[in-house]
């Protein structure tokens, strides 16, 4: 059992380069879409007590639309693209133009279109992981939620409870001009999974 | 002696209010918000449940508000301890829903579910009637309970605000 509050400051770097590498081409995909530049965020790898881990999109209330997709493989799990609900509306203005009436509400397939980008970012985000670190990553069929921030989050850190009051996520935020956060990666590994990415990328946990 | 204090109850988390305060907890999904009320003596109480059962735990030692087995127990106890009596005290709860369903997903995930029928489980050990809840379902809510009269109004972003 690998012990997250023991982690040694050169283990987070090693979770921030995948959180990098994962989101910079994720950013790369995103950018060929909307054929304009995306920016993108350092990588925050934090162990975050539950109260907080629905922080850096906007608190457990804020309403957004989030695609999840559950990765199996050597390393299970759990992967977000979360948005902000103006991001999503330009993303569609962008993609759809004209189709989308801006009133809080989205029809089944504006939903189905948030869903396909995420599943496109996700996807490119997981395959250059494992391209990087030759271990398997599946990932299931993507699933869309309008929903609240907690309630989305809360679902991807459900194993983390049985061992504490916190989760480790591996967040990487999407900016627009340079500043403002606006789409986000969530990598939340089982706690299992550790183990298996850093003896891929040659970091040793056996002296602990 | 009203007064409209917030009392907030995190994620695996309990507290009691009286004296017209109101507990509110946010973000449900597949966690349980369950409330307790002694209307007699305006005492409410509230806890989000994580978990279903603390015997999967693996830390030590144990937040006993994470999991529905060992919440309930508690939150009785810290009710009575202001005063509230176990014959009076009746249970609504919210949440347990199952957020995203996944094709081929094991039973181990449909935590929300299970949560739902842990907490029953334990009400009716103690013998608690639970006299309304809304559970299930694949969205978020926010709920809120009145230590002035025991109702718990519930949020959630596709279905509007509901009082039960």
């Amino acid at each position: 059992m690998t012990n997250f509050n023991r982690f040694e400051a050169f283990e987070y770097d090693v979770l921030k380069e995948i959180g990098n590498i994962g989101a910079g081409n994720a950013a790369t995909a995103l950018s060929t879409l909307l054929n304009k530049p995306v920016d993108m965020s350092v990588p925050s790898v934090r162990l975050l007590p539950f109260e907080q881990v629905a922080e850096r999109v906007g608190g457990f209330e804020q309403i957004v639309i989030a695609v999840f997709l559950r990765v199996e493989g050597d390393t299970p799990s759990n992967m977000f693209f979360i948005m902000q609900e103006h991001y999503a509306h330009q993303l569609m203005n962008q993609l759809l133009p004209g189709e989308h009436i801006n009133d809080g509400t989205y029809t089944e397939l504006e939903m189905s279109m948030l869903c396909e980008i995420g599943n496109i970012l996700a996807g490119s985000y997981l395959s250059s992981l494992a391209d990087f670190t030759k271990l398997q990553m599946q990932p299931s069929v993507p699933v869309v939620a309008h929903d609240m921030a907690g309630a989305i989050l809360s679902y991807g850190i459900m194993q983390y409870g049985e061992m504490g009051d916190s989760a480790l996520l591996i967040e990487t935020s999407f900016l627009e001009d340079c500043q403002t956060l606006e789409g986000h990666f969530f990598l939340i590994p089982d706690p299992n999974s550790f183990e298996t990415i850093f003896r891929a990328l040659g970091v040793g946990l056996d002296d602990k | 002696m009203i007064s409209d204090k917030m009392i907030k109850v995190g994620m695996a988390d309990l507290n009691t209010a009286t004296n017209g305060e109101v507990l509110k907890t946010t973000g449900l999904g597949s966690c349980v918000g369950l409330s307790l009320y002694d209307p007699k003596q305006r005492i409410a109480g509230l806890a989000h449940v994580m978990l279903p059962s603390s015997s999967i735990a693996r830390e030590v030692p144990i937040n006993v508000a994470k999991y529905a087995d060992t919440a309930i127990p508690e939150l009785i106890e810290r009710m009575l301890a202001h005063g509230a009596s176990i014959r009076s005290i009746e249970a609504k709860m919210a949440g347990g829903a199952q957020m995203f369903t996944l094709p081929g997903q094991t039973d181990s995930l449909r935590i929300g579910p299970r949560n739902v029928e842990s907490c029953l489980l334990m009400l009716e050990q103690y013998n608690i009637p639970l006299i309304s809840q809304d559970t299930g379902g694949n969205f978020g809510r926010t709920i809120e309970v009145s230590s002035e009269n025991g109702i718990l109004t519930i949020r959630s972003v596709q279905k509007g605000i509901k009082e039960i």
